[in-house]
C-alpha cells in the first residue's frame, strides 16, 4: 500500500521559471575541463596523455574499482593538458583539458533497436562501459545500483521525476521532450534487475509531464505514472520509495534492502541513448536559472563546458549576483567563482542575486519543534544541533546523526535561523572519522 | 565581481519567519481578549495591560543593552509577549505598582536569568502571576463585576470559579467577573484559531489541556461545561501553555504536557485550597519539558523496531 505522503518536508515555493522553456542544445565550448571524479566511488586515472588527439565519446578516464564509472571526451580534438584544476566539490581535482577541433567526430556507432537480444548482463556491461552514474545529483554509479547481490530481488523500479527542488526544470522537460527515452530506460533497468513492475513518479506541480507520461505508457501494463504531492523533498530517494510502494528503507540501508531501484529521469534516459546509439555519458540537461542570469533556460550541456561560458551563452549574469549554485537551492553546492565544469551530476546552475542572499542573524533556539516537524527522517535537529555544539558526539550518535540525509528542511525552517543541518553534517563527518578509526 | 560571490552551504533558502514574526502573530492573536477586557473594564484594563507590557519591555531592554534605544526596546517582541499575556491574566483592580513590580519580576526571574529567550524553563508571565499572588493574595482576589469602574473601594464580586452560578452563556461571552483576559471563551476561541492556523500552536496542547480538565471534572462529579468555560484553564490552554519555549518539542510530548497541564489544574481546582490552579499546574508542567522531549523522540525513518 503506498502512501499519501512523507513524514514531515518544507514548501520553499517552487520558482519553476524555466518550464516553458524547451531544451536547447548549447554549443560545444573551445575548450572542456573534464575531472575525474564525476562519481561516488573510485576516482578514474586518465587513459590518455597530454598531445593524444581524442574522439567524441571516446574514453579519456577509467578505473579497476567496482564502484566507479568510466570518463569520456564530451568533444573532439586534442589533448592540452593534464592538471588539477577547480571541482564543484570545493577542490582541486585532477582535470583532463580538451581543445577542440569543432568536427565532433564520434568514437561511437551502432547500437540496439530493442532489448530483445540482451540480456540483463549486457545491460549492466552497457551500462558501465557507458560511464552512466545517477544525473539526479547524488553520482551514484548506475551499475553498481543495477547489480544488487541474489539475496536482494528486486520488485520494484522508481524513475524520479518528482524534481523537489525548487528553481530546477531540467526532469520535467526531459519528461515532456524524451519520454519515450524514458519508458526505454526503465524497460532496460527493469529487464537488467529482472523486474517486471516500474513506477514513474512525478509531483503534482508538472500536470503536463504527467499527461505525456502516463499517455505514453498506457499500453504498458506493467508501469504506472504515480503522482505525489508536491513537497520538498519528495525526490529523496527514500521518500520517494515510502510513497511509492509504502516500504520504509531500513535504517542505514539501501533501496535494494526492501526490493527497489531508483534512478533519476536523466538516467533512464542516457541508458536508453547508451544501448540504442551506444552513447556514452558525456552530456546532460541543465537548468540554468534565477534572478541573477540574465536569459534563464534549460540547455542540453556537454561534461566539462566551464559555468562561466554557460552563463556567457545566457546572456550573461547580472551586476547584483551574488551566488552561484551547482544545482538546486536547497542541496546545490555554492561556487567561489563560475570557473568550475559542468559534471555529470550537475542539474542545474542557479544564480542569486542580493535579494536572494540573505545574511540572519542566528538566535537562541526557541524549541519550537519545527525543525522535528519538517524532517523526513523524524531526527531531533535541533538537539543533535546542539550536542555537535557542545562536543557531545556521543549523544549526536545516539540520536541518529547518522540517518540524516541532509536536505537541509531543518535549516530552511527554523525562524532562529540555526545552522542545524550544517552541525548535523559536521556531526556525521566526525562520527564516521572515528568509525573509520576504530 | 568574483570576490562578492558568496560561499555557504546550504539550503540557500530560508523561510522569512523569525522570532519577531511569530511574536508578532501572538500579539495579534491576544488582541481579541484585550478588546473584551476593554468593552467590559473599560479603558483601566487597557492602562493595566499596556503598563504591565511596557514595564516588561524596559526591563528586558536595560537588562540585555549597554544603551537603550526604541529599537532596543521593542526587541524581537518577546517581552512584549509576555508583558501582554502577564497583564491580560491580572484582575481589573491590580494596583499599577503591582503590576509594575510583577511584570519585572516575569522578566528578571522568569527569563533573563535563565539567558533569555529559549533558556528560560518556566513561562515568565506565570512567573510573575505567581509572584503576585502569593506577595498579595488580596489584592489579586479582588474581582470586579463586568461594567463596573474597578475601585478598590467598589463592591467586588467572586470569581465564578468560587461562585459557580454563572450562566454558561454569559462565561462564553465573557460577562462574568475574572482577570483582564480571561473570560471571554469566545474571543480566546478566535485568538486560538487564528494561532492554529498559523501553525504557532499545536491543537494537541490545548485539546490535551481541556480534554484532561474535562475528564478530572467528570469522574470529580463536577459540571464539566462550567469547568471548561470558567476560570483562566482555556485562556492558558491557548496562550501559556503552548509557550514554545517552556513546553516539548516533539508532538507526543505537547499532548501529554497539554494533558498534564489539563489534569493539574482540575485536581487543583477541585481538591485545593485555591479556586484557580491553572498557574501552578503549569509552572509544574514547565519543570517536567526536558523529560517528555527525552522520553517522547519519534521513531526515526527506517529505525528497525525491536
Amino acid at each position: 500500500m503506498a502512501g499519501e505522503t512523507f513524514r514531515g518536508g518544507v514548501e520553499p515555493g517552487h520558482f519553476k521559471y524555466t518550464t516553458e522553456d524547451a531544451v536547447e542544445k548549447m554549443a560545444a565550448p573551445s575548450k572542456v575541463y573534464i575531472p575525474m571524479e564525476q562519481h561516488i566511488g573510485a576516482p578514474c586515472e586518465p587513459v590518455v596523455s597530454k598531445g593524444d588527439k581524442v574522439k567524441l565519446g571516446q574514453k579519456i578516464g577509467g578505473s579497476d574499482s567496482f564502484v566507479s564509472a568510466p570518463i569520456h571526451s564530451s568533444v573532439s580534438g586534442e589533448v592540452v593538458d593534464i592538471t588539477e584544476y577547480n571541482h564543484p566539490i570545493g577542490k582541486k581535482a585532477k582535470t583532463i583539458v580538451i581543445e577542440s577541433d569543432g568536427q565532433d567526430e564520434a568514437d561511437y556507432s551502432g547500437g540496439y533497436d530493442s532489448l530483445d537480444e540482451l540480456s540483463s548482463d549486457d545491460i549492466k556491461k552497457i551500462v558501465k562501459e557507458a560511464g552512466i552514474v545517477g544525473m539526479g545529483g547524488a553520482t551514484f554509479p548506475t551499475h553498481v545500483k543495477l547489480s544488487p547481490p541474489e539475496d536482494k530481488p528486486i520488485d520494484t523500479v522508481i524513475i524520479n521525476g518528482a524534481e523537489c527542488e525548487p528553481y530546477l526544470t531540467s526532469d520535467h522537460r526531459m519528461m515532456l521532450e524524451q519520454g519515450e527515452e524514458i519508458v526505454f530506460g526503465l524497460k532496460s533497468i527493469m529487464k537488467a534487475v529482472n523486474c517486471d513492475k516500474g513506477v514513474i513518479g512525478i509531483e503534482d506541480n508538472k500536470k503536463d509531464a504527467i499527461e505525456n507520461m502516463k499517455e505514453l505508457v498506457k499500453d504498458e501494463n506493467n508501469i504506472e505514472v504515480m503522482v505525489f504531492e508536491t513537497k520538498y523533498p519528495q525526490g529523496a530517494e527514500k521518500q520517494l520509495i515510502t510513497v511509492a510502494t509504502g516500504r520504509e528503507v531500513p535504517s542505514g540501508g539501501l533501496p535494494m534492502d526492501v526490493g527497489c531501484v531508483v534512478n533519476n529521469v536523466g538516467t533512464a534516459i542516457a541508458i536508453s541513448e547508451a544501448i540504442r546509439y551506444n552513447k556514452p555519458s558525456y552530456e546532460r540537461v541543465v537548468t540554468v536559472t534565477g534572478p541573477g542570469v540574465n536569459e534563464a533556460g534549460n540547455f542540453k550541456i556537454r561534461v566539462g563546458t566551464l559555468a562561466s561560458e554557460v552563463i556567457e551563452n545566457c546572456a550573461g549574469m547580472s551586476q547584483n549576483t551574488r551566488k552561484i549554485v551547482m544545482g538546486g537551492p536547497m542541496m546545490g553546492l555554492s561556487q567561489p567563482s563560475p570557473e568550475f565544469p559542468v559534471i555529470k551530476g550537475t542539474s542545474g546552475l542557479l544564480l542569486l542575486t542580493e535579494n536572494e542572499v540573505q545574511f540572519f542573524e542566528e538566535k537562541p533556539c526557541i524549541s519550537c519543534g519545527r525543525c522535528i516537524d519538517s524532517c523526513p527522517v523524524s531526527l531531533l535537529p535541533n538537539m543533535i544541533a546542539h550536542f555537535t555544539e557542545n562536543e557531545r558526539l556521543e549523544q549526536a550518535e545516539e540520536y541518529n546523526a547518522l540517518d540524516c540525509i541532509e536536505c537541509g528542511c531543518c535549516t530552511y525552517i527554523c525562524p532562529t535561523k540555526r545552522p542545524l543541518v550544517q552541525y548535523i553534517r559536521m556531526a556525521k563527518g566526525e562520527i564516521m572519522a572515528k568509525r573509520r578509526k576504530n | 565581481m568574483d570576490n562578492k560571490l558568496v560561499v555557504s552551504s546550504s539550503p540557500h533558502l530560508r523561510t522569512p519567519e523569525t522570532i519577531d514574526t511569530i511574536m508578532r502573530d501572538v500579539l495579534i492573536a491576544l488582541v481579541p481578549p484585550l478588546a473584551v477586557s476593554i468593552w467590559l473594564f473599560g479603558l483601566n484594563a487597557l492602562g493595566v495591560v499596556a503598563l504591565a507590557t511596557v514595564a516588561c519591555m524596559i526591563t528586558e531592554a536595560v537588562l540585555v543593552h549597554d544603551k537603550i534605544s526604541i529599537a532596543k526596546i521593542k526587541g524581537d517582541w518577546s517581552a512584549a509577549v509576555t508583558g501582554v499575556l502577564y497583564g491580560l491574566s491580572l484582575p481589573p483592580s491590580t494596583p499599577w505598582w503591582i503590576v509594575v513590580i510583577g511584570a519585572v519580576v516575569a522578566i528578571i526571574i522568569g527569563k533573563q536569568l535563565f539567558g533569555g529567550i529559549g533558556y528560560n524553563i518556566f513561562n515568565p508571565a506565570l512567573v510573575g502571576r505567581a509572584f503576585t499572588v502569593l506577595a498579595w493574595p488580596n489584592y489579586l482576589s479582588d474581582w470586579t463585576k463586568p461594567f463596573e469602574t474597578p475601585d478598590v473601594d467598589a463592591a467586588s464580586a467572586a470569581t465564578p470559579l468560587s461562585e459557580a452560578s454563572a450562566e454558561i452563556s454569559d462565561l462564553f461571552i465573557g460577562t462574568v467577573a475574572g482577570s483582564l483576559g480571561e473570560t471571554s471563551i469566545l474571543a480566546i476561541l478566535i485568538g486560538a484559531i487564528y494561532l492554529i492556523y498559523r501553525g504557532h500552536v499545536d491543537i494537541r496542547v490545548p485539546v490535551g489541556y481541556m480534554g484532561a480538565v474535562a475528564a478530572v471534572a467528570l469522574i470529580g462529579g463536577e459540571d464539566v461545561l462550567f469547568h471548561l468555560f470558567s476560570g483562566s484553564a482555556f485562556f492558558a490552554a491557548v496562550y501559556m501553555a503552548t509557550c514554545m519555549v517552556t513546553s516539548p518539542f516533539t508532538k507526543t510530548g505537547k499532548l501529554f504536557f497539554g494533558i498534564g497541564c489539563g489534569f493539574f489544574t482540575a485536581i487543583f481546582r477541585i481538591y485545593g485550597a485555591a479556586p484557580e490552579g491553572v498557574t501552578y499546574a503549569i509552572l509544574l508542567m514547565n519543570a517536567l519539558v526536558p523529560f517528555l522531549n527525552k522520553y517522547t523522540k519519534p521513531k526515526v525513518y527506517g529505525e528497525v523496531s525491536s
